[in-house]
């Protein structure tokens, strides 16, 4: 039983690791805010809850693990309220999602 | 196993970092900061499993919510700039 969440937790980590390089890649390298904001996301969402479950499995039932569901839930809760901040305020201040008439000009 | 998410997570720091310095807008280091804070909470959390100091745990609670809430000042700060500078330059858009 104890191997079996251990090895749970082995890929859980690992996929979250994964997870987050991914995004951080694609932070640096996606062509726009928005796309970039998309990218930032899997990091915050997919990322965060693979590696603290990962981590929860490795603690069993402590007080760890109650602090470990509170970063989480905390996590969940404010990464899409300061994406939404983030965008509509970027919005408000004129810049335009990248769009197929946009991208023939910024390329050329 | 912690190695290779540290080794991952500290990677992503560094690529947020690099958007931080390179970002064209504002809003881009914005979101590069915000990245480079919970990115900090995960490091924080899986250092207090790789030392065996579950005291870190903590930490990255406080360093949660303080990120998100230096992340809504500044958003805050520079809409009430734009805002006010759209206002100055003459009401009519």
């Amino acid at each position: 039983m104890a191997m079996a969440l251990d090895a749970l937790s082995f890929v859980l980590l690992t996929l979250g690791g994964i997870a987050v390089l991914i995004g951080g890649i694609g932070a640096l390298r996606m062509p726009d805010l928005y796309t970039r904001m998309h990218a930032a996301g899997v990091t915050d969402s997919l990322g965060a809850i693979l590696v603290i479950g990962g981590i929860m499995l490795q603690a069993g039932l402590s007080l760890a693990t109650i602090k470990l569901a509170a970063i989480l839930l905390f996590m969940l809760l404010t990464s899409p309220t300061s994406s939404n901040a983030l965008a509509s305020a970027a919005l408000l201040a004129g810049t335009k999602p990248l769009s197929d008439e946009s991208r023939g000009e910024e390329d050329s | 196993m912690y190695y290779a998410v540290t080794i991952a997570t500290l990677v992503t720091m560094g690529l947020a970092l690099t958007r931080a310095v390179l970002g064209p807008s504002v809003y881009d280091r914005v979101l590069a900061l915000n990245m480079f804070g919970t990115k900090t909470v995960l490091l924080l959390a899986i250092i207090a499993f790789l030392s065996g100091r579950p005291d870190f745990l903590d930490l990255a609670l406080a360093y949660a919510l303080i990120n998100f809430i230096g992340v809504l000042a500044v958003l805050e700060f520079f809409r009430s700039r734009v805002a006010r500078r759209r206002a100055r330059d003459g009401g009519d858009t």
